[in-house]
């Protein structure tokens, strides 16, 4: 192979390959394997599953908005209609239809690939002939459409109440029955990472790399003999089929699919997540997944103020840390690795310190508000603290945190700019 | 007679009521390298945009090999074998230049839309992206992100990346506008080895540049190319001595 | 024929409220390039600020004080808000706005809960105003009419005949050239983004009491108010004026049509009992709005009067 070394050198080393691909694969996989182990609880099980949903979900949608460029305010449409493709098979498969009876439910995500691929062939046509604030809109369009027709056509969407199935049929794959939780961890688990690893995979192919080229630059695109409207299309089909995968997901952990699914609402969360994650990292949506669907469920749990702060985190991350939680992260690291370590370790911990003081105000101020609106007379008591909204002390706390937040990260800010 | 490779015909170009480019018929000659100037504008991008395909011209036509091109896509000119530069520069800044070459590779390979392939896996893929690059002079900033670039690559690897496709018909649009004397020493002798074998069409103001690489010139001016032919005969060219009179410093140079 | 003439009149009521709201959003957008997601968030503010001040004092002072208050926050958000996130372009900015529409959302159900409050039509407007086929159309839809004409006019005042509606318009077709002729174009950012949410609060003042004033009403009429400014066209108020009333008109008229898709496509042989033939007219009406948006963005992108493409 000696005439190959010319530009093999041109090219990453054997080393640098595994430390940079293979390697956080193995490790995600010894993580996945070793959860059970450590026996986990019910409730552990179930946040864990709609986050390895979401993951896959959120790097789907990041396919598109991330890699491609385009920002659509409909992606649950391909979510959603996968996952009904996938608990309609769940029925066909109970009831043995055709040659529906030797399938295992194991394999239901690739029907819902299937699905959410076919839809987003479907809709796609139309709206990836353009990019930028008109695919937005047409997305956002085809959304409430989709959402309107789900009450029209009970047979496919069940109405209201949905479609719902039940995974303990058919052929038992791996001895698994996917009747207990702890059987359908292996379930999520394995389709998790068969979704990381193929979207990432896809960055890796010449129509991912291509996808990025045209969200750059279009017109170069089109210059070196490519078709840009081709390329959003394979791309947005691709996506919507990985958006499915996820829909196959939920539909075996659920068992059950309603119209709700297709809303505005899975279709701006999941904006969310993989914007807060970090959308220009390819683990930034896997990132905000976790922690969003965390927030989700055990948030929800402690306040009820939840979705306040999910707004508040989501335009904080907007207006100061545009390449988000990955992008935080990362920073970091580099930051540690350069030159004036010393400087940029300081200038981190002000700015982080200062946005703990912001958030305490924001949690006091919130806080109090929700139970005062409520007026059920219950009183926001944190660490032994009476915080009533008529008390100086709630309103001395919140302007003394908020303040010393806002200078300190100002300060941070002062620092930063005068060292660069 | 050697075959014609791009034949521009009675083509025309009005933006509303204003004519940029009136009534051009030229013919360029398979490996002739063919160089049009003028006075700033005179039309000149103009006329590569129309045959290029970013403009759909008002009336005329373009026929690329014998083939009508005008009114087509860029993308399907392109692999009917043309490719064009720009004149300022038009990279992907987000990838590195081995990345930026290899979008061009994969279009002439086919595998450009494939997405059940590694990249990196494909050895012939490889190969090329290396010659384009060596042939460029690029391979030891191969692993830089463009962006980083300094100017005179960046100007190399638009002509890179114009070339990797492996269109027999390249346009060049200044490529050497705004590099020093050096840069530019360099640039001509990249674009004479990069066009090797192809016929070349280049839009030029560095009349060194343009004597010493073509074969053939055409004066454009106001839309209308007033003379074409070798450049001896330009040089001596009253109407061309005219036109430029007061226009930059080609008099002194021509003679 | 009682449904036709209802439908019409409240269509034209509906259709001007909906003027109200775009015509403050095609404003923002064709000026700033934003497409902003929380404009109905700050109708909402409108109708909950009306409730509020019209429950200590009276209908009169909230119908001027609310779009003022409104407009003022909108001013605010656009200095602190948007012009930070500016330089990173017009995805992150409507990315900003969309987590805003959240933002306010779940603000106005801390202070105001989480039901719909009793925000009613004043005293002195709430009779009928005539009579037709023996039923009554409210005055205060017509009082609805006439103070979005009244606002019509005025625009329309400010942007032909002063100075600054000049400026604001050179602004809405050549955006960097003002910049060049030397006005501050933040500050005339600021006050068009101001205008705009104060135009899309005195909407909710009008409608709150018309309809229901709870926390869902922007996400109900905010994407509804994109398909206005879309179907009409950057940059064209009369397109969002001609959308406003084609959009409103539709809506309610679809509602008034008893029919199913089998009684019109019978002819076809489209069947009573199958799914397709069941859907009722009526029930497409809230879809109608994003079919045109879909059909006019693949057909007509610039809009039905808009000068360029999105």
């Amino acid at each position: 192979m000696t005439d190959t070394t010319d530009f093999q050198n041109l090219a990453p080393s054997a080393g640098q390959k595994f430390r940079q691909r293979t390697l956080p694969f193995l490790i995600l996989a010894a993580i996945l394997l070793a959860i059970p182990m450590t026996g986990p609880s019910r409730t552990f099980y179930t946040v864990a599953h709609q986050m390895g949903i979401n993951v896959v979900f959120a790097l789907s949608y990041n396919m598109i908005l991330g890699k491609a460029g385009l920002l659509s305010f409909g992606h649950a449409v391909y979510f959603g209609l996968g996952g009904y493709l996938a608990v309609h098979a769940m029925g066909w498969i109970e009831e043995e239809i055709g040659l529906w009876g030797s399938i295992p439910m194991f394999f239901l995500p690739i029907i819902g690939f299937f699905g959410g691929a076919l839809a987003g062939a479907t809709i796609g046509w139309p709206s990836t002939r353009r990019a930028g604030t008109t695919f937005a809109m047409i997305s956002l369009g085809v959304a409430e459409l989709i959402f309107a027709a789900a009450f029209m056509f009970d047979s496919f969407f069940g109405g209201e109440q949905g479609i719902s199935g039940d995974r303990m049929n058919g052929i038992e794959l791996f001895g698994l029955s996917l009747g207990p939780i702890a059987e359908v961890y292996w379930f999520i688990a394995f389709w998790m990472f068969v979704g990381i690893l193929g979207m990432w995979a896809f960055t890796r192919t010449p129509l991912g790399r291509l996808s990025e080229a045209t969200r750059d630059n279009a017109q170069r695109v089109q210059f070196i003999g490519y078709n840009p409207q081709r390329v959003r299309y394979m791309v947005f089909i691709i996506a919507g089929g990985f958006a499915g995968l996820a829909g196959g997901m939920a539909a075996v952990n659920y068992e059950i699919f309603t119209p709700d699914a297709l809303s505005l609402l899975p279709s701006g969360f999941v904006l969310i997540m993989a914007y807060v994650g970090g959308i220009t990292y390819f683990v930034g949506p896997i990132f905000g997944a976790i922690l969003l669907t965390y927030m989700q469920s055990m948030l929800s749990d402690f306040t009820e103020a939840w979705l306040l702060y999910l707004g508040a985190l989501f335009i904080g991350i907007v207006m100061f840390a545009p390449r988000g939680l990955a992008g935080i992260i990362f920073g970091f690291f580099d930051g540690l690795r350069g030159a004036e370590r010393g400087a940029f370790l300081k200038g981190w911990i002000t700015s982080l310190v200062g946005g703990l003081f912001m958030l305490i105000g924001l949690i006091i101020l919130v806080e109090v508000s929700v139970r005062w609106s409520n007026g059920y007379g219950e009183i926001y008591e944190p660490f032994g603290l009476h915080l009533d909204h008529a008390s100086p002390l709630t309103w001395l706390l919140f302007l003394a945190t908020t303040g010393a937040g806002i200078g300190l990260t100002a300060l941070a800010n002062r620092h930063k700019e005068g060292t660069t | 007679m050697t075959a014609i490779a791009l034949s521009l015909k009675d083509l025309n170009k009005s933006f509303g009521p204003a004519k940029i480019i009136d009534n051009v018929t030229l013919d360029i000659e398979k490996g002739e390298r063919h160089a049009i100037i003028g006075p700033n504008g005179a039309g000149k991008s103009t006329l590569f945009n129309l045959i290029s395909g970013l403009y759909t011209p008002t009336s005329g036509s373009v026929t690329l090999h014998g083939e009508e091109i005008s009114g087509m896509a860029p993308h399907l000119i392109n692999h009917r074998g043309l490719s064009r530069s720009f004149q300022v520069s038009n990279i992907f800044t987000n990838m590195t230049v081995r990345e930026n070459v290899r979008c061009g590779v994969l279009n002439a390979l086919g595998q450009g839309y494939a997405f059940w392939r590694n990249i990196g896996s494909n050895k012939e893929v490889q190969t090329r992206t290396f010659e384009i690059l060596d042939r460029c002079g690029l391979v030891d900033k191969a692993a830089l992100p463009a962006s980083l670039l300094p100017y005179a690559d960046q100007r190399a690897l638009e002509i890179a990346i114009t070339i990797a496709g492996g269109a027999d018909v390249i346009l060049l649009d200044e490529p050497t506008a705004g590099m020093s004397h050096s840069e530019t020493e360099r640039a001509v002798q990249l674009i004479r080895t990069a066009t090797e074998g192809k016929t070349l069409i280049i839009v030029e103001h560095d009349m060194g540049v343009i004597f010493d690489l073509a074969d053939r010139i055409s004066v454009l001016v106001y839309g209308d190319i007033i003379a074409s032919d070798t450049p001896q005969n330009i040089r001596g060219n009253a109407k061309v001595r005219e036109a430029y009179l007061g226009d930059e410093d080609l008099p002194e140079e021509i003679a | 024929m009682e449904t036709l003439v209802f439908g019409l009149l409240n269509g034209v009521s509906y259709g001007l409220l909906l003027f109200m709201l775009s015509s403050g959003l095609t404003l923002i957008f064709s000026m700033m390039g934003v497409l902003n997601f929380a404009h109905a968030s700050f109708y909402m503010l409108g109708a909950y600020f009306a409730f509020t001040i019209s429950g200590s004092s009276s209908f009169w002072i909230a119908l001027f004080l609310a779009p003022v208050l409104v407009g003022l926050i909108g001013a605010a958000v656009e200095r602190y808000g948007l012009r930070r996130v500016h330089p990173n372009g017009h995805v992150a900015e409507l990315l900003f706005t969309f987590g805003l529409a959240y933002l306010i959302e779940e603000v106005v159900k801390i202070v105001y809960g989480k039901t719909s409050v009793d925000y009613r039509v004043p005293d002195l407007l709430n009779f009928a105003a005539f009579e037709v086929y023996g039923a009554s159309f409210p005055a205060y839809r017509l009082f609805v009419i006439v103070i979005a004409i009244a606002m019509l006019i005025g625009l329309w005042y400010l942007l032909k005949k002063t100075r600054a509606g000049l400026i604001i318009q050179a602004a809405l077709s050549h955006p960097h050239m003002v910049g060049h002729l030397g006005h501050n174009v933040p500050l005339i950012f600021m006050t068009v983004f101001g205008i705009g949410c104060a135009l899309a609060g005195l909407a909710g003042v009008m409608a709150g009491n018309i309809f229901v004033t709870d926390p869902a009403m922007a996400i109900q009429m905010g994407p509804i108010v994109f398909v206005v400014v879309v179907v009409g066209g950057i940059g064209s108020l009369e397109g969002a004026f001609v959308a406003s009333l084609v959009i409103g008109l539709l809506q309610n008229l679809a509602v008034g049509i008893n029919a199913s898709f089998a009684d019109i496509f019978g002819f076809i042989g489209l069947s009573e009992l199958s799914e397709v033939g069941r859907i009722n007219i009526s029930s497409l009406a809230p879809v109608l709005p994003f079919l045109l948006l879909v059909l006019i963005l693949i057909f007509r992108p610039q809009g039905l009067m808009g000068e360029k493409e999105l």
